[in-house]
């Protein structure tokens, strides 16, 4: 049940021999993407996103041979030169880090949203809340992960207080 | 690792057919997102697989000059939620596709792949049911067309044969032009989660009275269903609060919900009855801000 | 000045990278896979097991049952060695069991080259159980022709009773007003997004090498020694970076049986790793408790007396199970200290997974019964919720009843304050209408805890830290504490570049624990690491210091008295201004001069002979939508006396996590069992309710900087104090909004179904 399937990673072209049955999740692990997590298995978690094109995938649920001439991007290729992404830098500027193990799977949803809705000036915070339903994080209580997603879409460096008071959103 | 047994790759629905129409067992595999996870938990019926994923052949959603919407099978839920044929013409249908699951599986998850595998939650099932949808089976013996309500025949049991590939889903434009819908879906978290109760309705309404009323639940019985008798009783009737009362009061005679260790029968009644009142009083609302 | 600052975590950039490795991101040549046969009942004897058909498969190294393994129990609580016998942890437990207490226990394992082969083997192995009555229901384990669970035990782990403070009797008579009520908490799950993961092989020289996803590897070791009869000096455990715990890793789990296995298998490496489904059941649980809880009260709103009556349900096997009602009761005391205690508490065993330690320790159920009862009293003397607490919280210089020290750091009055300006509470009150009608209704609600920094004097609470200079006048430090994810590693750098004066940035944290390397400490549990291990750091930072200056003075020929270190330089005392020498060169000197130095290290190991309360509280404005049967949370601040506070953002971190796991095991999460078959019904994450980033509401903190003088710099724990009250603060702003107290847990909509039924509100 093996195929030969091509796709660009990172930016880089591979080839690689891929069993029918191997989710896209086990073959980036096999081949050092330990990036991508898995929690589930099964798409309930968002541990394992990746970004097929500009789609956050969960890659338990997405075959490998499916990745065929597709361009997939993982959290190991955002950094460029040594330097960290704008959400990358976000996540720890907002204090978005903790045990980390959802934190690639979340960056990667991140990074499709800022760059979509980067010069979208009516983001909401249901808005990035929408966007980031498919990602469990269990430590951070999410507060920090919207706070991140702001900073990349607001121009100044939102305040840094951390003890001011956080107005609850309304209207949801 | 997935434990196919076999695996084929299909380049055309006609191939897809003709792979099903080999292998018996076989069945179609298009978003995975339900198939895989099927068999991540090694049930023994998914084990032969005819790939369907990504046929551009099912990916397309058109709107003819007389109206008529047709939807691929193949199309993925958020594509259905943001595509301006759809959120345009039939923003309920998009409302129901954006309450499943979380966006990553709304990006690969099907539409047709919700409603072939005859789950009585399918969030797309209740909007397509009060679109009197009609869904496109294309097999050995050839095409056929039938309502989407008779699609549906048991829990996890649609009119599909073997070879069958469900191709498209259509809707008719006196369907939707001139009416006023709304899906809500009743769940335990507000994302990520399998519906308790969904309810969608739509009203088309004259004169301030109900023209024709059409409501339809997931999970309140063995299918998604359509509530038939309490259509027939608000036909007529004032398109205002009274029209609230008349439904909550009649549509459980349409429902079969039962008790399961997710919620109890008493329960899903109860939300039944409120999802009646609170998606016709958004619809009456819309109506209101159409017609001041 | 690190102390303080919001520095950039340690592990920041390995995590946003991706280049942090955990456990499953390890792997050797031949690493085989094990998988446990679980067992589908929730009770019954193996009467009949034949695996020779899985034997016989291809690509099967091995498979094992109940047979094979060493028949000594074991406890697997990740607790430190108690020298009192009376003390220890209940060993009721062997690798693979011919008995199934729970839905899911273990009763076979198999070895195998792939995932598929290990599946595919277990389903050939048979089994033929002997089914026996599940007792899942209080009253049924408690029933007195229930069949024992494990023997000797009558179902009864450990029972014990006290009173604190004074005389109970003339209280209770001296009481205006008894409160009382009975609370339900529900069983939940850590549901840390990395499942437990083991791996273990055989080094060189004979020794097991276990790398494990653990908070306790140090206790690990000793647990594996203990469960396998093998010596300790032989077993090696590493810790890489971990995804989340929250209790449910300090607790030997995967531990003994990757050591058994590889010991068994002549040395080759084996992976064990849990699904999902499998870490949702095969792992721990919080405990469910049934509590009774009785307040007596004085017209004027006077806290007297709280009496305790709870039983928690440890499940399968004890676990923490005897320790965790009596350290959350003991813990609750610092809140209202002035009030007598009467506590009776009851670890009894059932047939669903263990229950363990889970952030909080207890305290989550306790403090939903007291703080509720609280409120309830509060309603019937008519005082508001804010000032009948207000009256009653601790003060600095109260005497806790059970240690009988005076409370020295105590901020629960001034958080209180906080936490009702942040909201409005007084405006608002003055609002909101009572009774309320119509379908949405609003309300407030309070909610305090107190809490503990370790759990000296229970058990002992060791320490260590290394510092070692490094030839670049950097320093390593390593310390046997366990960063999970909670900062652990960022704050004892932040405490170490302040007490010795060089900057964070030259602080190298060595993060993944290594039992062969890294010194003695319990490790991450408690909320005790910044407070205990803090203490360790301190001292080795200043002993370090200390011989930095000596050295220097050996160079210089100065005093080194007159010297101090700022900024990575050895400057002159007064003036500050003047550069004597780098770290660098002096660091150089002592590595290489022919005639002088040596490497320059300092390495301290100590106990921690104190333990400070922490307080705080949870203030939450929300609505309720009667007719849909939903909370809606509009505002809610958790406002901590955690003393001073290291690292502001790392702690607001903590908090909004606690928080939020707090509204979960408020609002949507808990683990169905069915009361008569032991059946779990949601072993997964679609239908075990973990909030999503929908679910959870704009969260808010505030802290009251106490300076906590048994610290070195003031700190008190925060690690499990956030998760603590959010659930009773809600359920008082339900009573609030809708006249309806609800005493369980989760207040679902399910649940708020029924009460509101009930009530006749639907």
């Amino acid at each position: 049940m093996n195929r030969n399937i091509s796709f660009t990673i990172n930016g880089k072209s591979v080839t690689l021999l891929v069993d029918v049955r191997q989710s896209l999740l086990e073959v980036l692990r096999e081949h050092g993407y330990t990036s991508v997590k898995e929690g589930c298995g099964v798409g309930e978690c968002g541990a394992c996103t990746i970004l097929i094109g500009n789609t956050p995938v969960d890659s338990c649920l997405y075959l490998a041979v499916w990745a065929d001439g597709r361009t997939i991007r993982t959290v190991e290729g955002e950094t460029r030169n040594g330097d960290l992404s704008e959400v990358q830098q976000a996540y720890l500027d907002a204090g978005a880090v903790q045990c980390g193990y959802c934190t690639p799977g979340l960056i990667m949803t991140s990074t499709a949203f800022v760059e979509k809705n980067k010069d979208n000036t009516s983001i909401s915070r249901h808005d990035i809340k929408r966007a980031h339903a498919g990602n469990l994080c269990r430590c951070t209580g999410y507060e920090t992960i919207i706070r991140a997603v702001e900073q990349c879409l607001t121009p100044e460096k939102p305040n840094q207080d951390t003890h001011c008071k956080c107005k609850a959103e309304s209207g949801e | 690792m997935f434990d196919f047994e076999s695996y084929h790759k299909a380049e055309s629905v006609d191939e897809a057919i003709a792979l099903l129409a080999q292998n018996p067992k076989s069945i179609p595999l298009a978003g995975g997102t339900d198939v895989l996870v099927r068999l991540h938990q090694h049930h023994q019926d998914y084990r032969h697989v005819v790939d369907i994923h990504g046929l551009k052949e099912l990916k397309e959603i058109s709107k003819n000059p007389n109206g008529v919407i047709r939807i691929g099978s193949g199309v993925t839920f958020t594509t259905l939620t943001e595509h301006p044929l759809i959120t345009g013409n039939i923003p309920v249908l998009a409302q129901g596709a954006s309450s499943v699951g979380g966006p990553q599986v709304r990006n690969v998850g099907t539409v047709g792949g919700n409603i072939c595998n005859g789950a009585p939650s399918a969030d797309s099932a209740a909007p397509l049911l009060i679109l009197n949808a009609t869904v496109v089976l294309k097999g050995t013996q050839g095409q056929r067309e039938i309502p989407l309500h008779e699609f549906y025949q048991g829990p996890g049991k649609v009119d599909r044969m073997e070879s069958e590939i469900l191709t498209s889903i259509v809707i008719a434009p006196e369907n939707y032009q001139c009416w006023f819908a709304k899906y809500h879906k009743y769940a335990m978290r507000d994302a990520m989660d399998i519906a308790t109760i969904g309810c969608a309705g739509a009203c088309n309404i004259e004169g301030g009275l109900v023209n024709q009323l059409r409501l339809a639940y997931t999970v309140a019985g063995p299918t998604p269903l359509r509530c038939w008798k309490t259509e027939q009783i608000a036909k007529g009737a004032k398109a205002d609060e009274s029209l609230l009362e008349l439904v909550k009061s009649s549509v459980l005679k349409d429902l079969r919900p039962r008790d399961s260790w997710r919620a109890s029968k008493d329960f899903r009644q109860h939300v039944i009855q409120t999802l009646a009142q609170r998606v016709l009083q958004a619809i009456l609302n819309q109506c209101g801000e159409v017609k001041p | 000045m690190a102390v303080g600052k919001s520095v950039q975590r340690k592990d920041g950039v390995a995590k946003v990278t991706g280049k942090a490795r955990y456990t499953d991101d390890f792997s050797m040549p031949g690493m085989r896979v094990a998988k446990y046969l679980r067992s589908p009942i929730a009770h019954g004897r193996v009467v009949r097991i034949d695996t020779t058909r899985a034997e016989k498969l291809p690509g099967v190294d091995g498979v094992f049952t109940f047979h094979d393994v060493p028949k000594n129990t074991f406890a697997t609580a990740g607790h430190p060695f108690s020298l009192d016998p009376e003390h220890g942890d209940v060993a009721d437990r062997l690798l693979l069991t011919d008995c199934a207490r729970f839905q899911g226990d273990e009763v076979a394992v198999v070895v195998t080259r792939d995932d598929m082969t290990a599946h595919k083997a277990l389903s050939l192995i048979e089994v033929e159980y002997e089914n026996l009555k599940p007792l899942i229901r209080m009253q049924d384990v408690l029933a007195h022709d229930a069949p024992e669970l494990h023997k000797r035990s009558r179902n009864l782990i450990k029972e014990h009773a006290y009173t604190v403070g004074g005389d109970y009797k003339k209280a209770i008579e001296e009481s205006d007003h008894l409160i009382e009520g009975v609370f339900e908490t529900q069983i939940v799950q850590h549901c840390h997004l990395e499942n437990h993961s083991s791996y273990a092989y055989m080094d060189d020289m004979d020794r097991i090498v276990i790398v494990s996803s653990t908070q306790i590897p140090h206790i690990a070791r000793r647990i594996v020694s203990e469960a396998l009869n093998f010596p300790l000096s032989r077993i090696r455990v590493i810790k890489p970076h971990i995804g989340g715990g929250f209790g449910n890793k300090q607790d030997v789990i995967l531990e003994p049986m990757v050591a058994f296995l590889t010991l068994k298998l002549g040395g080759i490496p084996i992976r064990l790793k849990l699904n999902r489904e499998e870490c949702m059941v095969g792992t721990r649980v919080r405990h469910p408790l049934h509590i009774q809880v009785k307040a007596g009260i004085s017209q004027e709103g006077n806290l007297n007396v709280i009496d305790y009556d709870a039983v928690s349900n440890t499940g399968a096997y004890a676990s923490h199970g005897h320790s965790i009602v009596s350290a959350a009761a003991a813990k609750t005391h610092y809140m209202y200290p002035r009030a007598i205690y009467r506590c009776r508490a009851r670890t009894i065993y059932g047939n669903f997974p263990s229950a363990g330690a889970m952030r909080g320790y207890g305290s989550p159920q306790i403090i939903f019964a007291v703080e509720s009862l609280m409120e309830d009293a509060a309603r019937k003397l008519g005082i508001d919720s804010v000032d009948f607490r207000l009256k009653n919280a601790v003060k600095p210089g109260d005497i806790n009843q059970i240690g009988k020290r005076p409370i020295v750091t105590a901020g629960l009055i001034e958080c209180i304050e906080k936490g009702r300006d942040l909201i409005d509470w007084d405006k608002k009150r003055a609002t909101l209408q009572t009774p309320q009608t119509g379908p949405v209704r609003k309300g407030l609600g309070i909610a305090c805890f107190s809490y503990l920094s370790g759990t000296y004097p229970s058990c002992v609470e060791p320490a260590s830290a290394r510092l070692i200079l490094n030839q670049d006048g950097s320093v390593n430090l390593l310390v046997g504490a366990t960063e999970i994810g909670q900062g652990s590693d960022t704050v004892f750098a932040q405490m170490t570049a302040e007490t010795l004066g060089t900057s964070y940035e030259k602080v190298h944290v060595v993060s993944n624990q290594d039992t062969d390397v890294t010194p003695f400490d319990s490790g991450a549990y408690a909320s005790r690491q910044t407070y205990v291990t803090g203490q360790a750091v301190m001292r080795a930072a200043s002993e370090l210091k200390d011989k930095i200056l000596a050295y220097a003075g050996v160079i210089t020929g100065m005093n080194p008295g007159e010297l101090d270190i700022d900024e990575g330089n050895i400057v002159i005392a007064k003036s500050r201004q003047t550069a004597v020498m780098s770290l660098k060169d002096l660091s150089m000197d002592a590595y290489y001069n022919k005639n002088r130095g040596g490497q320059i290290t300092s390495e301290v190991s100590c106990k921690a002979l104190t333990n400070a309360p922490s307080y705080g509280c949870t203030v939450v404005d929300l609505e309720i939508d009667i007719p849909m049967c939903k909370v809606k949370i509009n505002e809610i601040y958790n406002i901590h006396d955690a003393g001073v506070i290291i690292n502001p953002l790392t702690s607001e971190g903590q908090i909004h996590g606690g928080m939020a796991m707090g509204i979960g095991a408020a609002l949507f999460e808990v683990l169905m069992v069915d009361p008569d078959s032991g059946r779990i019904y949601n072993n997964n994450m679609l239908d075990y309710k973990v909030p999503t980033i929908m679910d959870i509401p704009g969260l808010g903190s505030g802290f009251v900087q106490t300076h906590e003088p048994t610290h070195p710099y003031g700190s008190k724990s925060l690690g499990e104090p956030p998760v603590l009250t959010p659930a009773p603060a809600i359920r008082n702003a339900i009573l609030d909004a809708t006249g309806i107290a609800i005493n369980e847990l989760p207040m679902n909509p399910k649940t708020l179904f029924t009460h509101f039924k009930n009530a006749g509100l639907l």
